[in-house]
């Protein structure tokens, strides 16, 4: 954790969009009464998606009086968790897995071709289209190295898979998420040795 | 080797439906109202009778846990949370259970909730896992959609509720104090405990935490009879287990084996062996990033339970066993797992605010060579000034490895620090 | 394990047994039993957060250490402060609180009172073994009081409690987390309580400091000195440390029943007003400008006037004045035969017997309060640390709270039924349903604000008052807003048979009947209107009296005199002298014995002891120092009849209340950041507290 600070640059307002407020009310039922401020988290959650992957402030101070909580402790949730971008990030948010087991399958080569193809992190590709971060365990070891982009995991990653994935998204082309060799999910590569029978 | 037979997550790869059809194909809501029919205190009692220890690392009996919920109501609701708020590096067992055993936790909540008192329960996932938390809320809403979950659920006359929640980045929620506070909408910085959870956890009112795969296990543990669960393993080390190995093994895996298979069948039957053939073993981290590492010497023949391993100063943990073979830098490496815990440390007292931080410095100067040889057992009193002085178990678990290195690793860092620094990429 | 819970719990510290109440912490049983137990976070006036971990101890059969602040004490516990494990223990967390605290002692204001240092010097080592950089931390701005030095924060969340759970402004926190935690207000905004500065004692460290008093002394070169405050009606315990005979600075002194540790900004900053504005030499008008006089001219001159114009001579007794020098000036109207008298200068139509203008129920008995009605107050800006009190009894439940009056925000919820005294008659005539919830408490109260009693219809407010607190059995209390006034009640200064009050003083001075007016340090009265009569100010700050002064005579301001004080629950406290009156000024009461010797109705009394035995004699209950004497039920006044109109407030300028907090710089300031629009984008409708 490095110190997180908002953006410099803020929007001057921020509101919720009717469907999202519609989402926001269902989220907000979840919750015994008078225990709305549950509901914080994702509410700041969606409210990032609305602004295009990043928590601008004003959506700080909307989610708060929603939920009716003081402005102050809505930030502190908000510079908390790290999910919570507070500044700009590319369309293609890489979040690449630099812990341990990601590590000692070669996240560092994944971090090289970031490096190669975006910048440093935090930089936003000029095109708008990629910007990374080292984060921590994304919690799909055994199909380490992997990272996630925007919602979904890429894993079993190599320098070389990687970068054709970045190229990809780029260029607007699908790619295909989970596993980027011929594994499915977290079964060993090159056969079962449990449930290979009959059901 | 465990039979297929015995195994409780069948569809653990997803190579079946997640869906509830395939679901109770499997085996899932079968008869989930008459063994809620039986009574709290039999659900409570096989569980027990399982022998079953809690899947999300400190291996706390459930069926203990379970019983410590008052068993009257005094008008406060009760709680069952789910923890899915799995972080702790080396660990992707629950994701699975998520993504493709879904109903299985969604029945396990059914009947905890039930041994609890509880008519509400809310699964709080990790905000990473956002499919995950997609696939799990698809579940949900079949449930209700069955007549499985809300008024009268499954039958069983039993109101029952649950809600998917989610985290948004912070390995410290999945500590159960943090998760409830994060639950309520505040920053997650653990409580401190008493009062515990079961008497004042979320909103003040009775609370249970529990792993995601210890609830996942309930129904099966409740048809198949807590006694077959605890005919596997050993006495205190029961039943089955989903262990997850990653790391310098040829195949990368998780799998669900019998709890107290030796650590080095568990690598060579089920994730192809250490890369580069066994001798090729430097160490194992045999329960997730915060247990201390095993030298190649102790995993010739050690057992993975909770036990064996608790012998030989380390843990079961998650049961994330993370294999480094000898091309690792071990320092590096457990410099890393330093990193993790000075970025996931909540901030609220001391020792952990300032310690994590301290550690993590002085390791990356000593994999870098940077370092007084008197700075080791420095390290190491750091290491003890942590450990058991913070308010919950992040400090210990971040103190472990660095002890564990320093234990079975010290002629290297001696090694490395003898040599001087070493020549750094020029960035 | 099977005794009653109220049998008390035998512990162990350190081989001493000690039987302590059940729900005791470990903490407090080791300080029953002697063992003092080092600790930054914990506060007993606020919740336990256990985040220091500073206090651990360690108890027999524990696997680790623990945190005695929180953990409560078992049957048979052993508790040890003093083992190995303990010293270890302690060594350790002030290690990790000192490698990344800065080593600026030297140019820390806290230097010298830091708790962080004097821990350091008892339990810490001797040598940092930390060899990476410190941390540091960007400072924040918190206004103009609290200044901020970030770096030394160790993150111990005083400041953060105190501004939720005392103050009741949820504004500072914690952001960010880890290492990089940060104390902050949200976007640096200004903190918008009337108790900030108590921030400042809290803070462990040198992270928070007083803005106004940085760099300007160290504590050991003060004089401090324990006194009384009188910025408000609460008579706040306070400390005055001096350097020569300059204030530098002023501090709480806990007292449990008053204001238990906290003290308002006013308060606390006021300071810099007791050494500007001074009147440090007599004044007399000339030419229509206040020239320098000596004593000797200043007394010819009002000899002159108010010689054989005793019945055509009024007095009014101002915000701040003391009960000797009220007394001496009661004494001297008698003896000029004149009934003129009035100590209520804002006019409030306070009549009856004691009981019907002190706070009966007293500060502390907030706390067995069960419903309250606040009639006309707004006790946030009237009496900040009283307010708290409320708000502690709020925080513990089952409190309704009504007010009658425009609605403010008052840092708890309270329900504003309604703006004015129609409002009140209703509930007296039963037409409202809190009149039965009053009815139903236990320990109701009622709290009647200034605003509501200085109105036209004062009088029937005040009647209303009573006569609801009667028919329903709730305490009847009287908030002030003036530390002269209980006293001026008690010594009678209100208009004798036949004489004018503040008003009638006015009117009768425009038509010339009044040809003399003492104003005795009286600065709040609007725009007075005093035709030509004369006007002697005796007071200590050039402020509005003076400006209408023909005569000037410099008196002493409470920090510079030996004095009494009744607070708004009728508490006589007494002031010790922290600084001799600036220049030529005189202690008040020596002002009027000389008058009245040039008058030639010498009081009979030449030194204070005297004087005080007079005025003991005539009001006994003022030489009860620091004692609550109950009062006679109240009774309602007669009155002309309850208008309609909406209750105003008694404060709205919380920051320029008297002369004295006009004179400073610091209170200047305050109102400014105060006014300034928060640095928070689109303004947007607050949320819970921030009304």
């Amino acid at each position: 954790m490095s110190v997180r600070r908002l953006n410099e640059e803020q929007p001057a307002e921020f509101a919720f969009t009717p469907e999202n407020i519609d989402w926001a009310e269902g989220q907000i039922a979840k919750y015994p009464e008078g225990r709305q401020a549950s509901a914080i988290i994702p509410l700041l959650w969606q409210a990032q998606k609305q602004a295009g992957g990043w928590l601008p402030e004003p959506a700080i101070r909307h989610v708060a009086d929603m939920l009716d909580m003081p402005y102050i402790r809505a930030l502190e949730v908000a510079t908390f968790y790290t999910m919570f971008n507070l500044s700009p990030v590319g369309e293609h948010f890489v979040q690449l897995c630099g812990t341990t087991p990601c590590w000692l399958r070669g996240a560092d080569d994944l971090k090289d071709v970031c490096r190669k193809l975006i910048g440093e992190q935090g930089e936003i590709t000029e095109d708008g289209k990629l910007s990374w971060l080292e984060v921590e365990c994304l919690g799909a070891c055994v199909n380490a190295p992997m990272v996630q982009i925007n919602d979904d995991f890429y894993e079993d990653l190599t320098a070389n898979s990687f970068e054709q994935i970045l190229s990809d998204l780029r260029a607007g082309k699908e790619v295909a998420t989970g596993p980027q060799n011929s594994r499915r999910a977290s079964e060993p590569e090159g056969g079962l040795t449990v449930l290979k029978g009959d059901k | 080797m465990l039979r297929d037979e015995d195994r409780i997550f069948k569809n653990i790869y997803g190579f079946e439906g997640a869906d509830i059809a395939s679901a109770k194909a499997r085996g899932d809501w079968d008869g989930t109202a008459e063994l809620i029919k039986k009574g709290r205190d039999w659900v409570i009692d096989e569980v027990k009778a399982s022998g079953l220890r809690g899947r999300g690392g400190a291996g706390f009996p459930t069926g203990l846990k379970w019983s410590f919920m008052p068993k009257e109501n005094d008008g406060r609701p009760h709680y069952l949370v789910v923890n899915a708020d799995e972080s702790e590096p080396g660990t992707c067992k629950d994701r699975d259970i998520m993504r493709h055993e879904p109903h299985k936790l969604l029945e396990g909540c059914v009947l905890a909730g039930f041994a609890m008192g509880a008519h509400a329960c809310y699964v709080y996932v990790r905000g990473e896992f956002i499919r995950e938390r997609e696939a799990l809320q698809r579940a949900v809403d079949e449930a209700y959609e069955a007549g499985l979950l809300g008024k009268n659920a499954a039958g069983s006359g039993w109101d029952y509720d649950i809600y998917v929640h989610h985290g948004a980045g912070a390995y410290i929620c999945g500590e159960e104090t943090a998760l409830i506070e994060s639950l309520e909408g505040k920053k997650g910085q653990p409580r401190l405990k008493p009062p515990f959870p079961a008497n004042m956890g979320l909103y003040g009112c009775p609370t249970t935490v529990n792993n995601v795969e210890s609830i996942a296990v309930a129904p099966t543990i409740c048809r198949r009879g807590g006694s077959w669960f605890a005919g596997l393993g050993r006495e205190g080390n029961t039943g089955t287990k989903l262990f997850c190995i990653s790391g310098h093994v040829n195949n990368p895996c998780n799998v669900e084996e019998e709890m107290g298979i030796p650590l080095k069948e568990l690598l060579e039957k089920h994730a192809g062996g250490v890369r580069g053939g066994w001798d090729n073993l430097l160490a194992v981290i045999p329960g997730g990033s915060s247990v201390p590492l095993l030298p190649k010497d102790i995993c010739d023949t050690v057992l993975m339970d909770f036990d064996s391993l608790k012998e030989v100063q380390s843990g079961l943990g998650t049961a994330a066993v993370i294999v480094m073979d000898k091309s690792t830098d071990i320092i590096k490496a457990i410099a890393r797992i330093s990193h993790f815990y000075k970025h996931e440390s909540c901030g609220q007292c001391t020792p952990c605010r300032e310690g994590t931080g301290w550690m993590w410095r002085v390791l990356e100067r000593m994999a870098a060579g940077r370092a007084q040889p008197k700075e080791i057992d420095m390290l190491l009193q750091v290491t003890k000034q942590i450990e058991g002085h913070t308010i919950c178990a992040l400090g210990d678990a971040a103190a472990w490895p660095v002890q564990g290195l320093i234990r079975h690793f010290r002629p290297v860092i001696e090694e490395r620090l003898a040599n001087g620094p070493l020549q750094e990429a020029a960035e | 394990m099977s005794e009653t819970e109220n049998n008390l719990v035998k512990v162990t510290v350190d081989g001493q047994a000690v039987e302590v109440a059940p729900g005791t912490t470990i903490m407090q049983a080791c300080e029953e039993a002697g063992a003092e137990i080092p600790r930054f976070c914990y506060h007993e006036r606020l919740s336990v957060a256990g985040n220091c971990r500073m206090c651990l101890v360690e108890v027999e059969n524990a696997p680790k250490p623990v945190a005695s602040c929180a953990m409560p004490v078992a049957p048979d516990m052993v508790v040890s402060t003093t083992s190995e494990t303990v010293k270890t223990a302690r060594e350790g967390v002030m290690e990790f609180l000192l490698i990344n605290h800065p080593l600026d002692c030297p140019i820390c204001d806290q230097g010298g009172e830091c708790d962080l240092q004097d821990q350091a010097l008892g339990f810490g080592g001797d040598a940092s073994r930390f060899d990476d950089n410190k941390r540091a931390v960007e400072n924040k701005n918190m206004g103009p009081l609290v200044k901020t030095i970030m770096t030394r924060c160790i993150h111990c969340t005083r400041c953060v409690r105190f501004a939720q759970e005392v103050a009741g402004v949820p504004e500072i926190g914690a952001i960010g987390r880890g290492e990089d935690t940060e104390i902050t207000t949200y976007l640096e905004a200004s903190l918008d309580s009337e108790m900030s500065g108590n921030v400042i004692d809290l803070c462990p460290v040198g992270a928070l400091t007083s803005r106004p008093y940085a760099f300007t002394a160290r504590p050991w070169e003060l004089r401090k000195t324990e006194t009384i405050d009188v910025m408000d009606a609460l008579g706040s315990n306070i400390r005055v440390d001096m350097r020569g005979r300059e204030a530098m600075r002023i501090m709480p002194r806990n007292h449990d029943d008053v204001n238990e540790e906290w003290l308002s900004d006013k308060s606390r900053f006021v300071w810099d007003g007791l050494n500007t504005q001074r009147l440090d030499r007599p004044f007399i008008r000339q030419n229509g400008k206040l020239t320098p006089a000596s004593w000797d001219a200043a007394f010819d001159l009002v000899e002159s006037k108010l010689k054989g114009k005793g019945a055509a001579t009024a007095a009014i007794a101002g915000d701040l004045v003391c009960a000797e020098g009220q007394f001496a000036l009661k004494g001297l109207m008698d003896a000029l035969a004149s009934p003129h008298v009035d100590c209520r200068q804002d006019g409030a139509k306070i009549s009856g017997p004691r009981g019907n203008y002190i706070f009966n129920a007293s500060i502390a008995g907030i706390e067995e309060a069960d419903a309250l009605l606040l009639i006309g107050s707004n006790p946030r800006l009237e009496a900040p640390v009283l307010n708290a009190r409320i708000r502690k009894r709020y925080l513990m439940g089952d409190f309704p709270i009504v007010a009658i009056g425009e609605a403010v925000d008052l840092t708890y919820k309270a329900e504003f039924i309604g703006a004015g005294a129609d409002t009140l008659a209703d509930l007296l005539a039963g037409k409202q349903s809190f009149a039965d919830t009053l009815k139903n408490a236990k320990n109701p109260m009622i709290i009647v604000g200034q605003g509501a009693l200085t109105r036209e219809d004062g009088a029937a407010v005040l009647a209303a008052a009573i006569e609801l607190a009667a028919k329903t059995g709730a305490s009847f209390n009287m908030l002030h807003t003036a530390a002269a006034r209980v006293a001026g009640l008690d010594l009678g200064l209100v208009p004798g048979e036949g004489g004018h009050d503040v008003a009638g003083i006015q009117d009768a001075a425009q038509s010339g009947t009044i040809e003399n007016v003492i104003f005795y340090g009286a600065d709040e009265i609007a725009g007075a209107s005093l035709g030509d009569a004369f006007v002697v100010y005796i007071g200590s700050h050039g402020d509005r009296g003076a400006h209408r002064a023909d005569v000037i005579l410099p008196a002493a301001a409470y920090t510079e005199k030996q004095a009494t004080y009744v607070n708004t629950e009728g508490r006589a406290q007494m002031t010790e002298q922290a600084a001799t009156p600036p220049g030529e000024a005189r202690e008040d009461w020596k002002i009027f014995r000389a008058l009245s010797a040039r008058l030639d109705v010498t009081l009979p009394y030449d030194n204070l002891a005297a004087l005080r035995a007079a005025m003991y004699e005539a009001v006994p209950h003022l030489a009860q120092l620091d004692d609550v004497i109950a009062a006679d039920a109240p009774v309602a006044p007669p009155h002309d009849g309850l208008g309609a109109e909406a209750f105003t407030y008694a404060v709205n300028d919380f920051y320029f209340t008297n002369p004295i907090a006009r004179a400073s710089a610091i209170m200047a300031d305050c109102a400014k950041a105060k006014n300034e629009p928060k640095n928070r984008g689109d303004s947007s409708e607050g949320t819970g507290t921030d009304g």
